[in-house]
């Protein structure tokens, strides 16, 4: 582990002399094209996003349409075998301790598109287009009252909605090798 | 020779008991060691005294355990949500530690958990890769024979689910601490496979994904990818079997269960904390939670003598149990018999692997008497596994029987011990 460590603190300082020649020349180079495929993570900057655009009204649509409302309840209100999409608690009630819902709750709008885009629906999988997941995406929102109905989300507004929650979520302790795994806990 | 015969038939009855465990019904009696004596009018000789299992195909192929030996999984939380669900998925499934020896879970009885339940793919190996892209020199795609290339490594590693929480009404040690296993994983370094990729200076999170139908993804940081992260594609000797992720399992030694990312196929390096659904799953107010719930803490439970489970009666039994940390290997394991009054070192049975499940044991006299029997560790940076009201007094809030000890639950667990030699929990 010692020689590992050493290698690790050597690629962590990022030394570019280092990380330039492949040592054992296994596996093929990964297409731009397989990558398109591929690449479904979308992150908070949002810039992994394809075009497409899609509202809230085109979304309530489609939540009937792709039998969204079969598991999830009519509009999300929940009841059926998959979690609740839209909260039952007014909005003047904190939002830690409403439920947790992922259009409610999640710190980024990215979060639910990703989801939504990689998970949904159930058995049929990666087959919406991207306008349907930004329309779905802008219903659950509305639903949940986090954007008004007549927002159009695509790849610029999406990463651009606030969130209720804000900032007001724990981020992770800076990990290393060998530490705690909380600073100053005994336990 | 008499007298060697019949050693060797109580050896093969107490062979019996080991494999069945203490009684685990109440109310049966278990049989003790050298009670029962099977005198033959016959001079014994030749006499076959069991039935033969006759050999087939199948058994030469693929062997099976005995059918006397009936110690299964169930599905967890009792009266939790349901596997498999009305969809077919499977969700939590506790392993029978209370039957376990030693540290190796057999595959077949490793716990099983899922995120939110997805379906087991049934993936052909020769059309699996896993990808490498992002913040590289050069993205790479490797077949499961370019894995099988490389060096690999092979060692124990535990794996915990964050759910494995114990509480007053859970009758056994699978209900209480059965979403824990440990097996031999076989795989190749991510951090050579990030070396052949070349990492750039700002890549400081990797998002790994599997390939099951929901696609489960999770961000975690890239000193942990560069320090011990295993692309496994072997566990106990052979292939990962689909229900731990074949063909291709990322293992992340002492982190939360979910991390060990099965079906993997892509690994993205990035530069930022990805929030993906999974992540979102563990989302917690305030750092210090969020901390709590991420690497596993110092942690110990006695398997045997274990809630169900019967002492036949007074004298000589060896309390063994497990013992892990996501902190690294276990330094000493102590053991209570007199309810946390005094505490006395045990013996570990092997040398202790980090991030592995560590065997131990206590050479206990009971008097007959009722006590309550405990065991808490420490591992080798000097995180000490604490009862709950030690967590309850840290945090300085008021201590009650429902006290919810924040983060991955890593308190100390009681068996109480009745005068008839039932054994229950300590915390109801």
């Amino acid at each position: 582990m010692g020689s590992l460590r050493l290698v690790t603190i050597a690629l962590l300082l990022g030394s570019p002399a280092f990380a330039q020649s492949a040592t054992y020349g296994v596996g093929r180079a990964t297409t731009a094209e397989e990558l398109r495929n591929l690449d479904i993570s979308i992150g908070p900057t949002g810039e992994e996003l394809p075009p497409g655009r899609g509202t809230a009204k085109e979304g309530a649509q489609l939540f009937q349409r792709k039998g969204c409302v079969a598991c999830h309840g009519k509009a999300g209100i929940g009841g059926g075998p998959a979690p609740a999409l839209q909260s039952k608690k007014g909005q003047d009630v904190p939002i830690w301790e409403r439920e947790r819902i992922l259009p409610l709750s999640a710190p980024f709008a990215t979060t639910v598109w990703d989801y939504i885009h990689r998970a949904m629906p159930l058995g049929n999988e990666g087959t919406l287009t991207a306008d349907e997941v930004y329309a779905l995406t802008a219903y659950l929102l509305f639903v949940n009252k986090v954007i008004p109905e007549d927002e159009v989300l695509d790849k610029q507004s999406l990463p651009k909605v606030k969130m209720p929650i804000g900032d007001d979520y724990g981020r992770l302790p800076d990990w290393k090798p060998g530490t705690p795994r909380l600073q100053g806990y005994p336990y | 020779m008499d007298s060697k015969r019949t050693s060797r038939r109580e050896l093969l009855k107490g062979g019996a008991t080991l494999a069945g465990g203490l009684t685990l019904t109440s109310g049966a009696v278990a049989p003790a060691l050298g009670q029962t004596h099977d005198h033959s009018m016959a001079t014994g000789g030749s006499q076959n005294d069991y039935p033969m299992i006759p050999g087939s195909k199948e058994l030469i192929e693929y062997g099976q355990r005995s059918r006397y030996v009936t110690s299964v999984r169930m599905a967890h939380p009792m009266g939790g949500r349901a596997s498999p669900d009305a969809f077919g998925k499977v969700f939590h499934v506790a392993s029978p530690l209370q039957d376990s020896v030693g540290v190796v879970t057999p595959s077949s009885l490793h716990y099983v958990a899922t995120t939110r339940g997805s379906f087991m793919p049934d993936i052909d190996p020769k059309d699996h890769t896993l990808t490498i892209h992002g913040l590289v020199d050069r993205p790479l795609t490797f077949t499961m024979e370019d894995l099988k290339r490389l060096p690999s490594v092979t060692r124990l590693q535990f794996i915990e689910c964050a759910g494995n929480r114990h509480n007053g009404r859970q009758k056994n040690v699978q209900e209480s601490h059965g979403m824990t296993s440990c097996a031999e994983w076989t795989g190749v370094l991510l951090s050579t496979l990030l070396k052949e990729c070349g990492l750039k200076g700002n890549a400081t999170w990797f998002v790994a994904e599997g390939a099951e139908e929901v696609k489960g993804a999770s961000s975690m940081p890239i000193a942990k990818a560069m320090d011990d992260c295993l692309i496994a594609y072997g566990m106990n000797g052979e292939a990962v079997r689909p229900q731990n992720g074949f063909p291709l399992r990322l293992m992340v030694p002492g982190f939360e269960g979910i991390f060990n990312t099965k079906y993997l196929r892509r690994i993205k390096i990035v530069d930022r904390y990805y929030m993906n659904y999974n992540d979102f799953g563990h989302l917690d107010r305030t750092p210090t939670e969020a901390a709590l719930a991420f690497q596993i803490g110092p942690k110990s439970v006695i398997t045997r003598p274990s809630g169900g489970q019967l002492l036949p009666g007074r004298g000589f039994y060896e309390i063994s149990g497990l013992a892990w940390s996501g902190g690294g290997a276990i330094r000493t394991v102590e053991v209570s018999t007199d309810g946390g009054r005094t505490w006395n070192r045990a013996e570990i049975k092997a040398t202790p692997q980090r991030m592995a499940h560590t065997r131990f044991g206590y050479p206990w006299t009971w008097d007959g008497n009722e006590t309550e029997i405990l065991s808490r560790c420490t591992d080798e940076i000097g995180q000490v596994q604490p009862t709950r009201e030690q967590v309850a007094q840290y945090w300085n809030v008021p201590f009650d029987r429902d006290y919810r000890v924040p983060g991955l639950d890593n308190s100390v667990m009681p068996w109480r011990i009745a005068r008839d030699g039932s054994v229950t929990n300590g915390l109801a």
